[in-house]
């Protein structure tokens, strides 16, 4: 314990923790202090008692996928009852809702389809980017890495032609847990470790920032989970392009893994820990889609700064029977009311003149 | 603990001092609790609290729920639950109905049967006499912790008999504790906003005063987060607190977030986390002299459940089956729990799991009991 306090104090100051300096604070602190010595860090590096969010729609363009990551409630075989590719009608009525909602951006993914070729993404990003004025965060690596080896192309090429077409950035989805340990026991199928940060790296040198994530509290145990915040901060240091990182705890109902869903404080915990160790990351989001808003809202108290998104669409997490819904109003009282100040922001980060500023 | 610079930085390095002396907090002390912005200190006060009074150990129950009506004359606005005769969403259990529900659960090993309903119109007194008994005859190891003051006091009525007699009677017929609902806040202004026809707050302390007199033990509840200002809260508290200091029969406090989904109140939107939190904490702080705090998973939903435990909390009530009352209101939370999984939900937020029965004494299982899983509707196993 006294040795935690130790690390704490020097994390609070700014200083970089080592591995087993992070394994020693995840496993003994105290809790008050870990949540205390994380809202320090992050008043370090937002002084404004500012809590951010993003107005956007999930639009899953399929849930088609040949993966079959074990984790996963979400997809379903081609030939699947329930199968499905959104029409551009479809895609274009989620986009108008989405703009008269005040949203700024759409949240695109979907799954390995096992016979789309790259141009059917480049033709939707061009379709969309033809009729709307939105930002387009789309594509989480595992699909870049799928398209590229669908079309026998490397991934850079896949990058530039998704960006030419018309892709503003990459969300961070599908990194899981980033160590081939845990990836070749829940998904067998999908990109290695490597290749999803090879990704990241192309993308921040082509110029384009990308988000990151972890899918923690399935089979991995809780050094792996440290593993993955050194590799984010190993290629942050080099690159400078995650905007932001968001960790969420996996959701087993549904999924083809047995085990109770992560609790509370071990989320809280696990949050703390990552603003501490990602010295080089200026924004960390609270997960209400997984943890409930309740406990979010106290994840503003343990390192996070950003409430993430309204989701107006969401599937992946609810197809794991976890339905939890907020309007933006409701999100902007949680944020008022645990001392904060709401303000809309966009995937960059960047404040925007609030669609939703004077409650109703 | 966090840093004594932390309380300075608030102004609450007197508070801090006297939570160190054991000093009784007053109101304006618990007012100050509720205005600092640091949620955390708050609650790290709490926890140095809790921990002196059980260190590591979070309490459970392995229970069973009956409402045996949710017909009632007094139409709270604040409530989900109550329905006129005539509603289709109104049902009433006969004796029968309500020892069968005993007899469904007749392998699972219970500890305590928690029965509270309506103040149901034309029940008579005898039909509440005869499911005591009836339950005690199935299972005479059970506890039964049945009947909120509001419903004693109704009963008294329709029967025509004072209070004290409802509750020997009770107690005759195998009621070993009263559950402490129906306080709400004690404040006039907001009972005769939320709930005229209800038994009133001087009422429901007299009540639960004659209760401890004859030997029955109670807890106590709040409902909050509907109408009433924080200092409403603090007088409720602090009414507690004076009587326990007379009689201490209190068990536990139970401090309930309103639910406002089909209620009468419409413009009220539910508590969040950091308020749920924040009331835990200052409620330990203030009942210097109650023993337990509870966080009721039905209401907070499991996950801020486990996180209140260092919020003040002790006990993390039950396994519950068919909870009604709470999930008529919106609630979110599961239906059941069973006790590996509260086991493990304890475990994981640091603390040491410990079954209790009603009065919070330790029960102690031998061999396969200790592991047995409750199979119950709402499981997810």
């Amino acid at each position: 314990m006294m040795e935690a306090e130790r690390i704490l104090r020097k994390a609070a100051r700014g200083e970089r923790l080592g591995m087993d300096e992070a394994a020693t604070l995840y496993a003994e602190a105290d809790f008050f202090s870990l949540g205390q010595a994380a809202h320090s860090v992050r008043l370090g590096k937002h002084p404004d008692p500012v809590v951010t969010y993003v107005v956007d729609r999930n639009i899953n363009y399929s849930n088609i996928c040949v993966c079959g990551c074990r984790f996963c409630a979400f997809f379903r075989a081609p030939d699947q009852e329930g199968s499905y590719v959104l029409t551009r009608e479809e895609l274009t009525r989620k986009i108008e809702e989405t703009l008269e909602l005040g949203g700024t951006q759409i949240l695109m993914q979907g799954g390995h389809h096992p016979t789309l070729p790259l141009s059917f993404y480049e033709d939707i990003l061009r379709f969309i980017k033809d009729r709307f004025p939105i930002h387009i965060h789309a594509f989480s690596p595992p699909e870049i890495v799928h398209f590229a080896g669908l079309g026998g192309l490397d991934v850079g090429t896949v990058i530039a032609r998704l960006r030419a077409a018309g892709l503003d950035s990459i969300p961070g989805g599908g990194a899981e847990i980033l160590v081939d340990s845990v990836r070749k026991a829940v998904s067998p199928n999908k990109c290695s470790a490597a290749q999803w940060l090879e990704v990241m790296e192309e993308a921040h040198r082509q110029g384009m920032h990308t988000t990151a994530t972890m899918m923690f509290g399935h089979e991995e145990e809780p050094h792996h989970r440290l593993e993955h915040l050194m590799a984010l901060r190993e290629l942050q240091d080099r690159t400078g392009g995650f905007t932001a990182f968001i960790p969420w705890a996996f959701q087993p109902a549904n999924t083809a893994i047995r085990r109770p869903p992560e609790t509370a404080v071990s989320y809280l915990r696990l949050l703390a820990v990552s603003r501490l160790v990602l010295d080089n990351f200026d924004n960390v989001q609270a997960s209400w889609v997984t943890m409930g808003p309740k406990v979010a809202q106290l994840a503003l108290r343990f390192g996070a700064n950003d409430f993430g998104s309204t989701m107006i669409e969401e599937n992946v997490v609810a197809a794991a029977g976890v339905h939890f819904r907020l309007s933006v109003w409701e999100i902007r009282r949680i944020i008022e009311s645990a001392g904060f100040k709401p303000r809309q922001r966009t995937m960059a980060y960047q404040l925007v003149e609030d669609s939703y500023r004077d409650n109703p | 603990m966090l840093d004594v610079k932390l309380y300075n930085e608030w102004g609450l390095e007197d508070i801090l001092g006297k939570i160190e002396a054991g000093r009784r907090l007053t109101i304006e002390d618990g007012e100050r609790l509720f205005a600092c912005p640091d949620v955390l200190a708050v609650g790290a006060l709490a926890h140095r609290v809790r921990r002196g009074m059980h260190g590591d150990a979070a309490y459970y129950v392995v229970n069973q729920h009956i409402n045996y009506s949710n017909l009632c004359v007094n139409g709270c606005r604040f409530c989900a639950f109550g329905r006129k005769k005539g509603d289709p969403l109104a049902f009433e259990l006969s004796l029968e109905d309500i020892l069968n529900k005993v007899r469904a659960r007749s392998q699972d090993p219970i500890t305590e049967v928690h029965m509270v309903g309506g103040c149901h119109p034309t029940l008579p007194f005898g039909f509440y006499e005869e499911a005591l008994r009836g339950i005690k005859a199935l299972r005479p190891e059970l506890r039964i912790k049945a009947f909120t003051a509001v419903e004693i006091a109704h009963f008294a009525k329709l029967e025509g008999i004072s209070t004290i007699e409802v509750l020997e009677r009770l107690k005759k017929a195998g009621l070993d504790m009263l559950p402490g609902g129906g306080a709400e806040v004690f404040s006039p202004r907001v009972r005769s906003l939320l709930c005229p026809e209800k038994l009133s707050g001087e009422g429901w302390l007299d009540i639960t005063r004659q209760a401890h007199e004859l030997g029955i033990r109670t807890n106590a509840t709040m409902l909050y987060g509907h109408m009433e200002t924080e200092r409403e809260r603090l007088e409720h508290l602090d009414a507690l607190r004076r009587l326990q200091d007379e009689t201490g029969g209190l068990v536990c406090f139970i401090p309930l977030p309103f639910q406002p989904a089909n209620t009468g109140i419409r413009d009220v939107r539910p508590t969040t986390g950091v308020e749920d939190l924040r009331t835990m904490a200052v409620s330990r702080l203030m009942l210097d002299n109650v023993p337990h705090i509870k966080a009721y998973w039905v209401m907070l939903t499991v996950k801020l459940a486990q996180v209140a435990l260092y919020f003040g909390a002790d006990d993390f009530d039950g396994t519950v089956v068919e909870e009604k009352i709470g999930h008529m209101a919106g609630a979110e939370s599961e239906q059941a729990l069973t006790r590996s999984e509260l086991e493990r939900v304890i475990r994981e937020g640091g603390f040491r799991p410990v079954e209790r029965d009603c009065f919070f004494e330790e029960v102690g299982r031998g061999g396969n009991d200790k592991t047995a899983v409750l199979t119950t509707k709402g499981t997810k196993e």
